[in-house]
Order: structure tokens, then C-alpha cells, then sequence
């Protein structure tokens, strides 16, 4: 999941009785499946929501693409180099398209973004985590991009339009991604040395918690997703959609050869699912916090970048205000 | 030197230089100076590593029928295993990012020549050449736009980025000369056909560069000026050393490895 802990700025779910004709008939073409388009009436509580939600979503994708960065100058050979390039574009696309929803809502890009470089909004806690091998783009693709998937699916559906169908369109470059990376460690696992399959192993063993952690907190320490659900911009709980993910992602598991750092893991006959270990909340929050290992270097790259192309934009502002003059002129 | 040695040789220019520029390009991810350019940059720097990776796969083609040096050895291999000696890319690509000014003046410069190039390789003699040629100018157009369009913005911008278009035209301009020195190799293959004329792509190129860094406002260099030189022999800045060993890292810590 790219939106973790997104406040919805509700302490409460209203009835319908207890809402104004406007919020009830919005709630009712909510419960009606009814898509909310940009220029329809909506509460600002949603509207707010949405923001939040969407600028998380994007910032992920911009930021996730760092830690793909640090192995794209060292990519093995032809092949990989060029899935890898395109897959980091492909997230560049992504943000660009979700920033794109986000200002459908009156947002604007580039306030969202410096929220981001101010900390007062996040990004995926997953992203703080460094990437250390070749293995890594194997795991990144396969679990995280396998986590946010689970989470994007259900999102296809979301109430409001212009995030609902940015979703359709990114499911189906995150699915190409997710085979992709799991190819990765697959060809290392059946192919590779001892060394090699080492690499894989411990990859896993870094990223195994860390992707659980991509559904957010437990429901019961959840307080935004009452409002969430009832307005349909969340469809499945965080701890649902976890548990969805680990029952699709052991079998894969078993079937690279390779185990999980979860002593609990185990099939549950009784429930249909598999049963799994406590994650570590303490450190969940640090890293939300902004203590995980790679936060400040992540915020660090992306305000360097921005800073520095200032003198870039001005002058492409400058020369296009010249150019318009010229042709006013003429 | 027989024909098939010469043509060896050629491809690997051909592709080094591609490869070198892509592998730059792509030490710029995630600090582009707005979300499109990140984009842009991508896509270019994809365009040239698919690009080399063409031109490779033929010079690994060519060296295994002729059985000449080289032989046995994939696309991969001559990527990601030679040598910085053996490493035959222009000068002007191996040079560092620099800011964006420096970035766009060596893409620019590049790009120009690059145009060119495939335009006169689309009807090389040799089938194979004129193919991947064709195909890779169709990117190289939009390459050629784009930078174009940079150098323009950069130079008639704000007084700043006209200082810094300026500084970086002037320090990339003595690897400029190098692309339009024709050795033996070049001399064989251009008589054959099947490579291009170094001397009318020079006539071309300065045509375009004059005529374009004019409209930005900027100064155009003399082509007389002293020009660095040195790639066809394998000999480069100190700056391609240290790109290889980050790029060929995986393959040189675990030889024989399959990824």
C-alpha cells in the first residue's frame, strides 16, 4: 500500500439523518457504486481525504524510485539494465498521472510536492529501506510492488473517478513489474551460484517485514478508516488486504525455494488462510516517524533535485514568456 | 586490416558511445530538475542502451563468422567485461553530468552528430548497419528536438542559465573535433559504402550547431580551436574508469554468473 495512516480529519461516522441534503445525497450515490467526478459536489472532508491519499500515493511512486536508481548504474547486463530503466519510467509515469488526478481535486503539484520536502506529508514507509544487492530489484518488484498491487486492485474501485481509472491503468504496469521482479530472483534461485542464492535469501529476510508493514496498523489502531470505507475511497481493511497478500505471496515463496523471517508463518486449516507473526509496531512508527534507515538521504535527493533545477525552470518560464511576447509581436 | 576487423571495430564505436552516454543519462535518475525531464531523460537514455545493445549484438555477430578478435563474445560480454582501453565511446560522452546546462550542451553536441550519422548510416551498403541505423534515428529525431529545444531555453532564458549554457558549451567544445577524425577504420569502411564520410558529416554538423547556438544568443567556438582526441585508440579522460568499474560491477565480482 503507497497511503499509509491517511487522516480523513473525521472523529466520528455521521447518519444519514445527521447529514445536510447535499452530504446525504453524496453519500447516497457513494452507496449507490455512483463514481464522484471532479466537478460534482463532495464534503471537503473527502475532498481533503483525497488529497492526502493521492499526493501519498505519487510521492511513493517519485520516491520509489530512488532506491531502484542505486542498482540501475550496476544492472548485470543489457537485458536487466533496460527492464529495470523502464520499470523506474514506468513509476515516473505513474506520479505524473496521480498528480494529474490530485490536482483534478484543486490541488496543486508543486505545493503538494514541497509538503513532501518539508515532512509534513509521507511517502511509503517501504521506501526507507536501502536497497544493498542486485537481489533487492528482484524483492522490490515481487513484494513491494506485489504489496501495492493487492492494495491497488481493491482501489480500481474507489469512488472517485479520476483515482479510480489512474488505477486501472497503473494495475496493469505494476502487474508486469511484479512478474518481472519475481523473474529476478526465479532465474537467480534455478540458475544461479551459492552466492547468488544467498543474495535472494537475505533480500527477502530484509524485505519480508517491511512489506507487511505497506498495509498500515492493525484495523483496531486504525482510526481514519471508518470514514475511508464509508466513503468508498478505501474498499478492504489493512489487515484484509495483508492477509490476501500473504496467502498469494507464500506459495510463490515456496516455489523460489527460499523461506520467510516469520517463525509463525504456517497454513491455517480452519481459517483458509495463513497464520503469521506479530510485526514490529515500534519500529513501523520509527521509520514513519522519520527514523528508518534511508529517510533523510530519500528527502535529501529529492529537494537536492529540485533545488538545483530552479535556474532550469525559471529559465523555461522566462524563455516561454520571451517567445510569447515575439509572437504577439508578429 | 581486412574488411571484417575494420567493421568489428566501427560497431563497437557505435555502440560504446551510445552505451557510455545511456550509463551518464542514467546516473541522473531521480534528480532531474522537474518531473517531465525526469521522464525525458529516461527515455532517451533508454533509446541509446537498446541502441547499443544492437550495434553489439552485431559486432558480436561479425567477430564470431570472421573469427577475428572477439569472437565468442556476447553483447554482454564486450558491455560488461572490457577493459577502459579497449573501450572505444567518443570523449564527449564520458565527460560528467555537470549541471543541467553541462548536461544539455554534451546531448546537444552529441545528438547533432548522432543525427547525422544514422541519417547517412540508414544507407549503408551493409543491410544490417542501415537497419539498426533507421531505426535508431526515428529516436535520435526526437533525441535532436529535445536537446535543441534545452539549448534555446538555456541560452535565451534568464541572464544565469545564459552564463551557464555559455560556460558549458565552451568547456564540452574541445571534445567536439574528435567525432569528425577519420582513421583507417573510417577511411575502409566509407570507401566500402558501408560506413559514413566523416568530412561531409563535419560540413553538416557545423552548419547546424552555428546556426542553432546563434538563435539561443550564444557564442559558437571555432571548430579551429585545439580539439582532445584519443577514443579510437582507446585512449580516454580519466572519467571512464571509474564509470566502468561501477557499471561492470556485478559481472567482475562474480564471473560466470548468469543474471
Amino acid at each position: 500500500m503507497y497511503a499509509q495512516l491517511v487522516d480523513t480529519g473525521a472523529k466520528r461516522l455521521k447518519t444519514l439523518e445527521e447529514m445536510s441534503p447535499e452530504e446525504r445525497a453524496f453519500q447516497e450515490k457513494i452507496d449507490a457504486e455512483i463514481k464522484i467526478e471532479p466537478k460534482n459536489w463532495m464534503p471537503e472532508g473527502y475532498r481533503r481525504t483525497l488529497i492526502r491519499q493521492i499526493s501519498q500515493h505519487a510521492h511513493s511512486e517519485i520516491v520509489g524510485m530512488l532506491p531502484e536508481k542505486n542498482w540501475l548504474t550496476r544492472a548485470p547486463n543489457f537485458k536487466r539494465k533496460l527492464q529495470l530503466l523502464a520499470k523506474i519510467q514506468d513509476e515516473g509515469g505513474h506520479g505524473l498521472y496521480l498528480y494529474s488526478a490530485m490536482e483534478t481535486l484543486g490541488a496543486d503539484r508543486d505545493e503538494e510536492v514541497a509538503k513532501l520536502h518539508s515532512g509534513e506529508v509521507k511517502y511509503s514507509s517501504i521506501f526507507n529501506y536501502p536497497a544493498l544487492s542486485w537481489a533487492d530489484m528482484g524483492t522490490i518488484g515481487w513484494l513491494v510492488d506485489g504489496a501495492a498491487i493487492v492494495n491497488q486492485v481493491v482501489l480500481q474501485r474507489t469512488s472517485y473517478g479520476p483515482y479510480s481509472r489512474a488505477m486501472i491503468r497503473i494495475c496493469k504496469e505494476e502487474s508486469f513489474h511484479q512478474r518481472q521482479g519475481y523473474q529476478i530472483l526465479l532465474h537467480m534461485m534455478q540458475n544461479g551460484t551459492d552466492e547468488q542464492k544467498a543474495m535472494v535469501q537475505d533480500s527477502i529476510n530484509r524485505f519480508w517485514w517491511p512489506a507487511m508493514m505497506m498495509f498500515g496498523p492493525h484495523d483496531s489502531d486504525s482510526p481514519n478508516s471508518a470514514q475511508s470505507m464509508a466513503w468508498k475511497i478505501k474498499r478492504m481493511s489493512n489487515d484484509d488486504l495483508r492477509q490476501r497478500f500473504i496467502d498469494q505471496t507464500v506459495p510463490q515463496l515456496e516455489f523460489l525455494g527460499c523461506t520467510a523471517p516469520d517463525p509463525d508463518l504456517k497454513w491455517n486449516e480452519t481459517r483458509g488462510h495463513y497464520d503469521f507473526g506479530e510485526i514490529d509496531w515500534t519500529e513501523f512508527y520509527d521509520v514513519v516517524k522519520g527514523n528508518g534507515p534511508c529517510n533523510r538521504d530519500r528527502l535529501r535527493t529529492r529537494r537536492k533535485a529540485i533545488e538545483e533545477g530552479t535556474w532550469v525552470r525559471e529559465a523555461a518560464s522566462a524563455y516561454a514568456a520571451k517567445q510569447k511576447q515575439k509572437n504577439a509581436a508578429a | 586490416m581486412t574488411q571484417n576487423q575494420a567493421l568489428f571495430e566501427y560497431l563497437l564505436r557505435l555502440g560504446d558511445s551510445d552505451l557510455i552516454l545511456g550509463q551518464r543519462l542514467c546516473e541522473l535518475v531521480g534528480n532531474a530538475p522537474a518531473l517531465e525531464e525526469e521522464m525525458a531523460i529516461g527515455n532517451v537514455a533508454l533509446d541509446l542502451i537498446g541502441q547499443a545493445r544492437s550495434w553489439m549484438t552485431l559486432a558480436a555477430e561479425v567477430a564470431s563468422a570472421a573469427e577475428i578478435e572477439g569472437a565468442g563474445r556476447s553483447a554482454d560480454d564486450l558491455a560488461f567485461t572490457r577493459d577502459e582501453r579497449a573501450y572505444r565511446n567518443l570523449l564527449i560522452v564520458e565527460q560528467a553530468n555537470g549541471n543541467f546546462a553541462d548536461t544539455m550542451a554534451r546531448q546537444y553536441l552529441f545528438d547533432v552528430w548522432h543525427f547525422h550519422l544514422l541519417s547517412a548510416l540508414s544507407g549503408s551498403a551493409d543491410e544490417r548497419i542501415a537497419a539498426i541505423a533507421a531505426k535508431g534515428l526515428k529516436e535520435v529525431i526526437y533525441h535532436l528536438r529535445r536537446s535543441s529545444a534545452w539549448i534555446k531555453r538555456l541560452g535565451d532564458g534568464t541572464e544565469e542559465s545564459h552564463a551557464k549554457m555559455q560556460d558549458a558549451i565552451d568547456e564540452i567544445w574541445t571534445y567536439s573535433g574528435e567525432m569528425f577524425i577519420a582513421d583507417e577504420v573510417d577511411s575502409l569502411l566509407a570507401d566500402a559504402g558501408i560506413g559514413a564520410d566523416l568530412n561531409q558529416l563535419r560540413s553538416l554538423w557545423q552548419a547546424d550547431v552555428q546556426a542553432l547556438l546563434a538563435e539561443a544568443t550564444l557564442n559558437c567556438p571555432s571548430m579551429d580551436e585545439y580539439m582532445q582526441r584519443g577514443s579510437k585508440q582507446g585512449l580516454h579522460t580519466e572519467q571512464l574508469g571509474f564509470l566502468l568499474a561501477e557499471m561492470q560491477f556485478l559481472p567482475r565480482a562474480y564471473p560466470g554468473a548468469s543474471w
